[in-house]
């Protein structure tokens, strides 16, 4: 996410409108020149001041942004913008709600379901991404190899990602149900059933295990790229001082694709602290015993909707959850400066 | 992290390609062997016959672990309301296969229509995006302009803001324009997602200025650029945003479940929520349903691989 925001930092080519007065080379034989990928920008912008080739009238760049700005604009920075004031106010579906000032927030002190969601949600996180990290690199060193049959192996392990949350949640329903496929085979080997859907720590569990389940071909695929720039020579190196497998592994591996780790890192953490579908199919739309499964997301569909809903309070959760979201953004990439230091 | 992006970027496009294309097609079984035995470690070293057939046993177990649960799905699908779906031990293969459930959840919820109805928020979805971020996107990268970088920066802003933290403040745009429980509510928040118009933006970035410049001198106006040069030279990023605009529409659960309040509007994914609550104990109807939603976009996946695995790289790395 934050490769975004660099991304885009550097564009900022408008340095083309500082460029005529100071290039000299005006005219326009500078084409060789201009051949060379750092020359071209200054050339061009040469070419701009000198020649003055109009390439398009004032409001077409805005008759092309038009549709993408709208949309943007009114359904998504005018919703963030709205969340923020409407989480002082005590507005609810259909009234407007005055303003009520840190009314929403002391309420949440005391809230023991914002409580119990702020707890799930972090629990989430721990449990989450450790995995998400961890397995789809093993993962990706299995299948980075070109073994015969190899691309069949690479697709098979990406299905769960294309498939629907809702889907892979009714799967995994019926898989660990009391009666299902996990259950049976449990039976077998001569345990007791687990009640995978009915105890409040175990739903959380299998929620997990789910969105893990789910995001392994997906991180696997990052990281197959990562492998590929891991140089050889670093390997062979190791090899030859006497390195085992693991010990490559560790040393090798593991601090070659170290951005990407912290990069999957970073992204499973914001999308394991958004959770809600997972646990919404499997807890039940209530969050499943005595609501103690309840996630923040979740917390803030089931207050926020509904004809009597708090839109007010349910902002309020939500702009926490932004704050949240973003300062373990931070949070990641602070750690992993610190580290590199 | 900032060293990641450029560096995963291109790499991502060929690394899940490279083994699958070129290679695949021709290999009957005696060149098949020579290439198992010229397998080497990341060391160099030659990989021991023990090994490859381990790393077979590993694939095996993992393949099992991602498919398997679809697969007992799809056969729990196909099981006849005679047959015990509980039975243990657990069975397979159904004893007659039958798609009679296919056709009774039909009758308990219309569930075709929610097929169609996701077919056309997933439809609308990849034409808006693709319209849309395009031109957006090409707007950004190719054309100078006053207020261009606050314009990126829009952009930028809407896709770091997670969207569930916004999603109450939708619902309420939503009702005040009189559009909540409409397929149009569905759509309108995503139909120009941010990110797309941002990896559109990159990939017009990348076409040479030359071209360009020599289309100015030709007398090109700005809509025959886009036309003519930006989108022929952006083709693969538009379909992997095409793409990921249909798949992510097609599996959207969050959005439609709070915007959907008719069960006559519902989308596949609503519908399915539905059937769990109501029907939970028929798991053979629920798994018909299952199967109805995920086939098309496997059968879109098998096509499309190199696409999907391009958005991954592409995706993750912006954003």
């Amino acid at each position: 996410m934050n490769s975004t925001a660099s991304a885009s930092g550097p564009p900022a080519p408008s340095a083309g409108a500082a460029g005529p007065p100071s290039a000299p080379s005006t005219p326009s034989p500078d084409s060789p020149a201009s051949s060379g990928s750092p020359g071209s920008r200054s050339s061009r912008a040469a070419r701009r001041g000198g020649a003055r080739v109009r390439t398009h009238r004032a409001h077409s760049p805005w008759l092309f942004l038009l549709p993408g700005l709208l949309i943007t604009l009114a359904f998504n920075i005018y919703p963030f913008v709205a969340t923020v004031w409407k989480a002082f106010t005590d507005a609810r579906t259909l009234t407007p709600g005055s303003f009520v000032g840190l009314d929403n927030f002391q309420e949440m002190l005391a809230d023991e379901q914002f409580w119990i969601g702020l707890r799930n949600s972090f629990l989430y996180v721990a449990a989450v991404v450790p995995c998400t990290v961890v397995l789809p690199l093993l993962l990706a060193l299995l299948v980075h190899k070109n073994l015969p049959g190899i691309a069949f192996f690479r697709s098979a392990f990406y299905t769960p990602v294309v498939a629907s949350v809702v889907v892979v949640g009714l799967i995994w329903v019926w898989m660990l149900d009391d009666r299902g496929l996990v259950n049976a085979v449990i039976k077998t080997l001569g345990f007791d059933t687990v009640p995978f859907l009915s105890d409040r720590w175990l739903i959380l569990l299998s929620a997990m295990l789910v969105t893990v389940w789910k995001g392994l071909g997906y991180y696997m695929i990052i990281y197959m790229a990562a492998l590929g720039n891991v140089p050889r020579e670093l390997h062979e190196a190791a090899s030859v001082d006497g390195a085992g497998p693991v010990r490559r592994f560790l040393s090798v591996t593991v601090p070659g694709v170290r951005n990407t780790m912290v990069l999957v890192g970073a992204l499973s953490s914001v999308a394991a602290f958004r959770v809600f579908s997972e646990v919404f199919l499997m807890a039940g739309p209530d969050g499943g015993p005595a609501g103690e499964d309840t996630t923040l997301v979740m917390l803030i569909q089931r207050t926020g909707t509904g004809l009597s809903g708090r839109v007010g309070y349910a902002s309020a959760i939500s702009l926490v959850m932004f704050v949240i979201t973003m300062v373990l953004l931070l949070a990641v990439f602070a750690a992993e400066r610190r580290d590199k230091k | 992290m900032t060293s990641t992006a450029p560096s995963a970027a291109p790499g991502n496009g060929s690394a899940p390609g490279e083994g699958t294309d070129p290679r695949r097609p021709a290999a009957p079984a005696p060149r098949r062997r020579r290439r198992v035995r010229d397998l080497r470690n990341e060391d160099g070293s030659r990989m021991s016959r023990g090994s490859v057939a381990v790393r077979y046993v590993l694939l095996a177990l993992v393949f099992l672990l991602c498919v398997g649960p679809f697969l007992w799905q799809l056969s729990t699908s196909l099981k006849s309301p005679g047959e015990n779906v509980y039975s243990d031990p657990p069975k397979l293969l159904p004893e007659h296969p039958t798609l009679d459930n296919y056709q009774k959840v039909g009758e308990i919820i219309p569930v075709w229509d929610y097929a169609l109805n996701s077919l056309k928020v997933a439809l609308a979805n990849v034409v808006s995006n693709v319209v849309g971020a395009s031109m957006a996107g090409y707007a950004l990268a190719r054309l100078k302009f006053r207020g261009r970088k606050y314009a990126a920066l829009v952009f930028l802003v809407a896709m770091l803001v997670p969207a569930e933290s916004i999603m109450i403040a939708q619902l309420t745009t939503m009702r005040a324009l009189d559009l909540h429980n409409t397929l149009t509510a569905v759509v309108l928040p995503g139909c120009v997602a941010a990110l797309n118009v941002l990896l559109l933006r990159n990939a017009f970035r990348n076409i040479p200025e030359e071209i360009e410049e020599a289309a100015i001198v030709d007398g090109a106006g700005v809509w025959q650029r886009y036309f003519r040069i930006g989108l022929p030279a952006v083709k693969g990023t538009l379909a992997v945003v095409a793409i990921f605009a249909f798949m992510g529409a097609w599996d959207d659960f969050l959005w439609p479940l709070i915007v959907l309040t008719d069960d006559s509007n519902y989308t596949l994914t609503i519908g399915l929520n539905f059937l769990h609550g109501t029907f939970s104990n028929n798991q053979r109807l629920i798994a018909a349903g299952t199967m109805i939603a995920v086939v098309p976009l496997i059968v879109l996946f098998a096509c499309l691989q190199k696409y999907f695995f391009r958005g991954v790289g592409e995706g993750a790395v912006k954003g």
